[in-house]
């Protein structure tokens, strides 16, 4: 089961995800990410309860490193597990996305 | 060969979480890491999603076999499919920077496989295509 919840804190949105995004559920986290990157130029992913991400999840991501650049939208995952974030690291999007250890460095990133 | 491990599933979407289940299940009885177990896992599911999705047309009246098995060196992950036949050996990859230009989401399934995997092998039977991967332990 998967859950992605969105709220508002300070100026910014955090996309909290619970469970596993796969090809199943990445079209949820894609209908999260687009209307958070519409509202706010400060969006934080909230990746704590991510248990388990595939190319799906992956490219969801992905999709949006141009579009974040060029509006200048600033865009941070944190609290990653370390099996998820080794993920990210096999095709180098670890260094294409902020990705911060905790929330409160990820809120020192976009302040 | 010590050990081998056998599912069946339907090609539906919603069987990846079952067959991810049952990956987990089979690589925890190996003294295989978290991290590790957590990629195999990810190499199958993106072979299974590929299968499911492009191959069978996410047809539930298709099926998927998967097989584990394990030698002294190796785990060796068998899949059979019955649906589309795919030449996963010359699969080009893309650029992931042409990707994210073009802001595409797909693209990365196969990439994974690739960096996972240590060798893959797809032999072509009458009816059916098996994709053989071998992972060192």
């Amino acid at each position: 089961m998967t859950e992605i919840k969105r709220y508002q804190e300070d100026d910014q949105v955090i996309i909290q995800i619970n469970g596993e995004i796969d090809a199943s559920s990445s079209i949820e986290l894609d209908e999260a990410l687009r209307s958070s990157l519409d509202e706010s130029s400060k969006v934080l992913v909230d990746c704590e309860g991510l248990s388990y991400i595939s190319s799906a999840g992956l490219g969801v991501f992905m999709s949006y490193i141009q579009e974040t650049k060029q509006k200048e939208i600033q865009f941070v995952l944190y609290g990653m597990p370390e099996k998820v974030k080794s993920v990210f690291g096999i095709l180098g999007l670890d260094q294409l996305i902020k990705i911060e250890d905790s929330k409160d460095k990820a809120k020192e990133v976009v302040d | 060969m010590l050990t081998e491990h056998k599912y069946k599933a339907n090609c539906s979407k919603d069987q990846l979480r079952k067959i991810r289940a049952f990956v987990r299940e089979v690589l925890q009885e190996y003294s295989v890491s978290e991290i590790r177990i957590n990629e195999l896992i990810l190499a199958v599911d993106e072979v299974c999603a590929n299968l499911i999705i492009h191959s069978c047309s996410c047809d539930p009246n298709y099926s998927i076999d998967l097989i584990i098995k394990k030698d002294s060196e190796n785990i060796i992950f068998e899949f059979v499919n019955r649906g589309e036949s795919f030449d996963i050996l010359h699969y080009e990859e893309p650029k992931i920077e042409e990707l994210i230009q073009s802001k595409r989401k797909g693209g990365l399934g196969l990439m994974l496989v690739n960096r996972i995997m240590d060798k893959i092998e797809h032999e072509q039977t009458k009816g059916s295509d098996i994709y053989r991967m071998y992972k060192a332990v």
